[in-house]
């Protein structure tokens, strides 16, 4: 069913080449120093992988959401980090696919097409609402010729080095949910106020921002769609959002699997490798089958959002990225395990794979929302 | 929140809790993030350790040691320091593991000699087993002791040390014999002084980050053959004999950093508040609290069981073994899913600020080392077979 098609093996194929020789070399001092990557962004671009996602029509290449989660996964078998970028660009992409007219599209997207290093960011999250995206308000204003935006955003990926994000707020608080709408805010538009970078367990060489909006000025044409389509907008870029959250966490996973195998082939105790205890072999099954049945799910996921069948994809979506970061979590945490003193040592890149999985369980919704999603919708429950 | 009262013998047993508690929070804690972040080991608490009497509890009564009690004694302390700084807890580990050979099998004369040095002269123990190629299979090990007339030379390289930079005296397993298999090894008590030994770099590690971990190398250290602790071919021995002793206290470990996630959570829970419903309403912090609960409870009776198993000098092998490897997975289990509660009620789990996200780091360390919960199952499966003839 998944046998791949001629476009996906040559990307693939070049995919695996700029990460053996450019990405997995940087992956242990990307995580030591916490920087962003630019090295990275300026190799992506280079090689035009920066954007896959982005549609033919702005000038992109479009490939299939299958095919950009098997880039993701390529990428994050190497560094998760790296892996990020690309989830953080189609990230600020979509909302734009999904709901801007042609001008603004036009405005934007182009300036993502080939060798672009223009860097993009959602803001999702607003502080103490956590994973509960709307229950506390970003307003925004309508005043003649723009909107004003109010309020705190944090997690926002890339979002002190982005040259535009965008930015969820309410322009209509009585509507609830329907009283949401999407902005397109650069860098430099007055009242963007970057707060600080956070510091992470995991995903280290990657940047989420707490930024503060204080009147922040957004011309009139920026909205994305018309007022009110915020939240269908949003749930959308969340489940796609997902999907690739779920490729990243198999990648990462069959990265700390390598590692572990390759490690066990060689580590002799008790007069044979390791391998050769069943104790090992038991949780190396484990581990295979546990990526395995991730991998599968997200291509499902991927699958029913390219077919666009929206009303299956945010369950799918929740699927893929609970079972697919709960695999990594595990897999990595075996990989250590299997490793033992070494794996537990900075010399060695399984405990970074091991801090990276813990994040997947986290961004994109936590996996106790995930659950909540799927229970809810499985039960008929809005 | 946890009482330990009921697995608590005797009164001399509670106060000293009550008072490492209490100091474990006013002092330890404070620098838990700190030694952390910076990877440094904290002279401080050493000193503070010293102070209390924790690096000398298994000791000889003369020589500082708790007495009666003893491993109840160091379990308990090793879980109140460990719920605010596992660093911290795991010098009183490695102390009691490093002089675990001397104290059990060393000569009235080598104790005489070396005990106070250690307890008065306040000298690190580092136990130099695991080696590159012998880590859970310690009959792997290359190290060699030659006898020559008086005196035994060592040669060898030790990795994964803990206190091996910063230990004033030193375990060894060295081999005694060319021959293959568990009779073939010895310990042997060597000073930091002496000449050929050398620290090698210290580790980086996930977790556990202010714990001083080395390799360390021995490049023909002579020790006088008196040195020898016990009879020659006995180190095998006196190595799974001292493992007793240190799993339940690994697992003690495992269940204060536990404990501490579960605080953790629990202050959260306190704290926030929403104005739809209580938050411990939510679900899956219902889950994640019950669970937690269950699992702490579950570890801390295995944990004393085999401490009181190992004061009572009964066979205590398989209770160690299953605290340890219950105790860590519980640790494990318990930080992850603490790191996702705070997530989900603040969305600031994953942070560096918050503490759960380095006891997460620390409690896998609890898993792995000595011995991994692998080898804790075929530890399990062994005793119970020779139990059942």
């Amino acid at each position: 069913m998944f046998q791949l098609d001629e476009e996906q093996r040559l990307i693939l194929q070049s995919v695996r080449e700029i990460v053996r020789k450019e990405i997995e070399p940087r992956a242990a001092d990307l995580d030591r120093s916490g920087e962003f990557p630019l090295g990275v962004v300026r190799i992506l671009a280079k090689n035009d992988i920066l954007n896959p996602l982005l549609p033919r029509a702005c000038g992109g290449v479009e490939v299939s959401t299958s095919t950009f989660c098997m880039i993701v996964e390529e990428i994050a078998k190497a560094c998760a980090s790296a892996s990020l970028l690309l989830i953080g660009q189609a990230e600020g992409t979509l909302p734009i696919v999904y709901g801007a007219d042609e001008p603004l599209k036009e405005k934007y997207l182009r300036r993502l097409t080939a060798g672009s290093e223009v860097l993009i960011g959602l803001g999702a999250v607003e502080p103490s609402a956590g994973t509960g995206i709307f229950s506390l308000p970003t307003h925004a204003e309508l005043r003649g010729s723009h909107y004003s935006l109010g309020g705190e955003k944090c997690f926002v990926k890339n979002g002190s080095v982005a040259d535009f994000l965008v930015l969820y707020a309410y322009t209509d608080r009585s509507k609830g949910n329907l009283g949401v709408s999407a902005f397109v805010v650069e860098k430099g538009f007055p009242g963007l106020v970057f707060k600080r970078d956070e510091d992470k367990t995991g995903t280290r060489g990657t940047v989420y921002s707490e930024m503060l909006l204080e009147n922040l000025r957004v011309p009139r044409e920026n909205l994305i769609g018309r007022e009110g389509d915020g939240f269908s907008n949003m749930l959308k870029t969340l489940s796609a959002s997902r999907v690739f959250t779920a490729a990243q966490a198999a990648g990462l996973a069959q990265g700390a699997l390598d590692e572990a195998l390759s490690y066990a082939r060689r580590r002799v105790q008790f007069g044979k490798t390791i391998a050769h205890h069943p104790a090992i072999q038991f949780m190396i099954a484990e581990m295979a089958a546990g990526i395995e049945s991730a991998r599968l799910l997200t291509y499902e996921a991927a699958f029913l959002l390219d077919q666009e069948k929206w009303e299956k994809v945010g369950t799918y979506a929740a699927m893929a990225k609970l079972v697919a970061s709960d695999a990594a979590m595990k897999v990595t945490s075996d990989a250590v395990q299997i490793m033992g003193g070494y794996g537990y040592m900075r010399d060695y890149p399984v405990e970074r794979m091991m801090r990276d999985a813990k994040a997947t369980q986290i961004y994109a919704g936590t996996n106790q929302i995930m659950k909540l999603i799927i229970g809810r919708d499985l039960a008929g429950i809005s | 929140m946890f009482d330990q009262t009921s697995f608590i013998p005797t009164e001399k047993l509670k106060t000293f809790r009550d008072r490492i508690q209490r100091i474990a929070r006013d002092k330890i804690a404070p620098q838990a993030s700190l030694v952390d972040e910076e990877e440094f080991f904290n002279r401080e608490v050493e000193s503070l350790l010293w102070d209390l009497g924790l690096l000398t509890l298994t000791f000889p009564e003369k020589y500082g040691g708790f007495g009666k009690g003893r491993m109840v004694a160091l379990c308990l302390a090793v879980e109140e320091i460990a719920k605010v700084c596992a660093s911290s807890s795991l010098l009183l580990i490695i102390q009691a593991v490093g002089s675990f050979p001397i104290i059990d099998r060393g000569s009235k004369e080598l104790k005489e000699r070396y005990l106070p040095q250690m307890s008065q002269g306040r000298k690190l123990v580092a136990y130099l087993v695991t080696e590159p190629t012998a880590g859970s299979d310690i009959s792997g090990i290359q190290s060699m002791a030659v006898r020559e007339g008086d005196e035994y030379i060592l040669n060898g390289s030790k990795c994964f040390a803990t206190s091996g930079g910063v230990a004033g005296i030193y375990s060894v397993l060295a081999k005694t014999s060319e021959k293959e298999g568990k009779g073939s090894s010895s310990f042997f008590l060597v000073e930091r002084e002496s000449p050929g030994l050398s620290i090698g770099r210290a580790e980086s590690k996930l977790g556990q980050r202010g714990s001083n971990t080395t390799e360390v190398f021995l490049e023909n250290v002579r020790v006088p053959a008196g040195n020898l602790l016990g009879r020659e071919g006995n180190g095998f021995l006196i190595a799974m004999k001292d493992f007793d002793m240190s799993r339940p206290a690994i697992a003690a470990q495992a269940l204060g950093i536990a404990e501490g996630a579960f605080e953790a959570i629990l202050q959260f829970v306190k704290e926030r508040h929403t104005p739809q419903r209580p938050i411990a309403d939510h679900p899956a912090i219902q889950a994640i609290l019950a669970d937690s609960a269950i699992l702490i409870e579950a570890s801390r009776g295995l944990v004393y069981r085999a401490a009181i198993l190992n004061d009572e000098r009964k066979q205590s092998t398989k209770f160690a073994s299953m605290a340890k490897c219950f105790a860590g997975d519980a640790a494990m289990k318990i930080t992850a899913d603490a790191v996702d509660a705070i997530q989900v009620l603040s969305g600031y789990g994953f942070l560096r600020d918050f503490q759960v996200e380095r006891m997460f780091r620390d409690g896998k360390l609890t898993q792995i080392f000595e011995g991994t919960n692998q080898i804790q199952r075929l530890v399990i499966t062994r005793q119970i077979l020779k139990e059942s003839m």
